[in-house]
């Protein structure tokens, strides 16, 4: 590895802010102390946490550090469409208000760490609720490969990078860091890191949209320069191509929908202390998306700037070295790496709390004692992030990228499931299953047809509209569910026991 | 059953069903004019449905509270 092209001023302030965090991270374990050989104290920091704190977590497990390179690489790339990513983090919240306190209340009185905790209390069906356990596990695992992606992006523009072993040896270094006290403190210590890690983000992006602009000529000039990029390109522009009403519309609504079923933000609802800190959230989490929109800007800002990259991945970095001065520039980066140890944390904690509950507790080992149950979690804690990153150091980037948008398609299938399950209407748990398993062929199919693009072409009535895949297959799946499911009870088959009842969904005042 | 009322199914509920009419109707905001400080019709619309969806969300919890 040549040390020539790194930038040490860069490094040695990203150095310092990661081993500032990873002091965090080995603290948080005594923060707000528990017992940490509990499931729910180790996997749910034993729900504990309040209004501020919750914010802090969910929106650093749902706005990535893949976020921040993802969102300005397809806005640089196609423009306009790219921005789909807002109208997603903007409808996400009132469903969140509506449906996530209710089933923060279940939870909590029925002591279920997992939404398929839930789901088996709910409708007495392990088999459905190993269904939603293992279509969390599913979508998660590229999840977390692509957090590893947005750092590999950074640590590269650093210089760091370079082919072979020594080139990923930065990257599994900051990863083995992750994975010790994550095992060590659970859920606390990402809750600790957020806090850090977003009022670094925030800065990063205040400072990008404040300075960038005033180098580039203003907001007008950026947008101008963009437009100008597009025409000559001939693809992408300023405001969407009318056939790319649908798939924009149809993209943000499925991610809508999608966003509240993965294990990391179910994970971030259920630690809450209260069903009103989970209402109070959906109200102040929208903040968050302002950032995501800004943070969209910066494709366009890398256009207007003139850098021209190998993979739209590299704007962002790219954009950041050409403008910042070297020891912001290691404070972005260092903000986006830190960015990508949150959700990593938080979506391998979810994965081995559905692991532990829905899997080993159920089909393995009935009988296990809250200490062993607290300590295959943090196992599989391991075991998770440390499949991801072979993942990443050994599979082509692309394939994670594949995978994830599959991811989303997936997760999707499970909410028929778990949200009609918060209200009164009770499908039968066989049905629910069948519809789960149309919708996971179905759309893993349709993505096969496209070659893996989100969107299929969908022939009504003569007219061609392209769906995102993940709505066409839950549409599909509510429809199999319900019919299904009135089927069964003419054929006299039964509901299966419910655990719940009515008031356990509802928030008393006294919560 | 016996259940309480659902004071979350209340009809003021529906109001917020507006940012999915707002945002998911393309024609509505897929324009370039009126520009707003430089930015695009496009973007300061969907901007500005951030502050307005929580504030929609803050009257329906006032209600439900």
């Amino acid at each position: 590895m040549s040390t020539d092209q790194i930038n040490w001023t860069a490094l040695v302030v990203f150095i310092l802010f990661f081993a500032l965090v990873t002091v965090l991270g080995f603290v948080a374990a005594r923060w707000k102390a528990g017992d940490l050989s509990q499931l729910h104290e180790w996997g749910l920091g034993g729900r504990r946490f309040g209004t501020i704190i919750t914010w802090f977590l969910v929106g650093g497990d749902f706005y990535t550090a893949y976020t921040v390179i993802a969102v300005p690489a397809l806005v640089y790339a196609v423009g306009a469409y790219g921005f789909f990513a807002l109208p997603y983090t903007i409808i996400v919240y009132p469903l969140v208000f509506l449906v996530m306190p209710r089933l923060w209340a279940v939870c909590q009185r029925h002591q279920y760490v997992t939404g398929a905790d839930f789901i088996h209390g709910r409708y007495g069906s392990a088999w459905l609720a190993l269904a939603v356990a293992l279509t969390g596990l599913l979508a998660t695992m590229p999840y977390i490969a692509l957090q590893l992606v947005g750092m590999q992006v950074v640590i590269g523009a650093l210089g760091l990078g370079g082919e072979g072993i020594w080139g990923e040896l930065p990257l599994i270094i900051a990863f083995v860091i992750l994975a010790v006290y994550t095992y060590a403190s659970g859920l606390r210590a990402p809750a600790m890191i957020a806090f850090v890690k977003d009022v670094m983000i925030y800065i990063v992006v205040i400072a990008a949209i404040a300075i960038i602009p005033l180098q580039l000529g203003g907001y007008g000039a950026v947008f101008d320069a963009a437009d100008k990029a597009f025409q000559a390109k001939g693809s992408g522009g300023l405001i969407l191509a009318p056939g790319q009403f649908v798939p924009f519309a149809t993209l943000a609504l499925g991610s809508a929908f999608a966003a509240f079923m993965y294990p990391h933000t179910m994970t971030g609802v259920l630690s809450s202390s209260s069903g009103d800190v989970v209402r109070k959230n959906a109200m102040l989490l929208p903040a968050y998306t302002v950032l995501l929109g800004l943070i969209a800007m910066l494709g366009y800002m890398g256009i207007a700037a003139g850098i021209t990259v190998k993979s739209p991945t590299q704007i962002v970095p790219a954009l950041f070295l050409k403008i910042f001065p070297d020891w912001f520039v290691g404070f972005s980066f260092a903000a986006i790496a830190i960015g990508a140890l949150v959700p990593a944390a938080i979506m391998s904690i979810g994965a081995a709390n559905l692991f532990t509950r829905n899997v080993w507790r159920t089909f393995v080992n009935p009988n296990i004692t809250p200490q062993a149950e607290a300590a295959s979690a943090k196992l599989v804690s391991l075991i998770v992030k440390f499949g991801a990153l072979v993942f990443i150091v050994a599979l082509p980037t692309q394939f994670a990228i594949d995978l994830q948008l599959l991811g989303g398609v997936w997760i999707l299938q499970t909410f028929p499931a778990i949200v009609l399950g918060l209200y009164k209407a009770r499908l039968r748990p066989q049905a629910l299953l069948l519809g789960w398993a149309v919708g996971m062929v179905l759309g893993t199919w349709l993505a096969s047809l496209t070659g893996l693009k989100p969107v299929y072409p969908l022939v009504i009535g003569g007219a061609t509209y392209p769906v995102y895949i993940g709505v066409i297959a839950g549409a599909v799946n509510i429809v199999v569910s319900v019919v299904a499911s009135a089927l069964f009870g003419v054929l006299g088959l039964g509901h299966g026991s419910d655990q719940t009842q009515p008031e356990d969904y509802q928030l008393t005042k006294a919560s | 059953m016996g259940e309480k009322p659902d004071k979350s199914s209340a009809p003021w509920v529906w109001g917020l069903l507006l940012p999915y009419i707002a945002l998911l109707w393309l024609p509505f905001y897929n324009a370039k004019e009126p520009a707003i400080g430089g930015f695009p019709f496009f973007y300061w619309y969907q901007f500005a449905w951030v502050p307005l969806t929580s504030l929609l969300i803050y009257l329906v919890y006032r209600k439900v509270k």
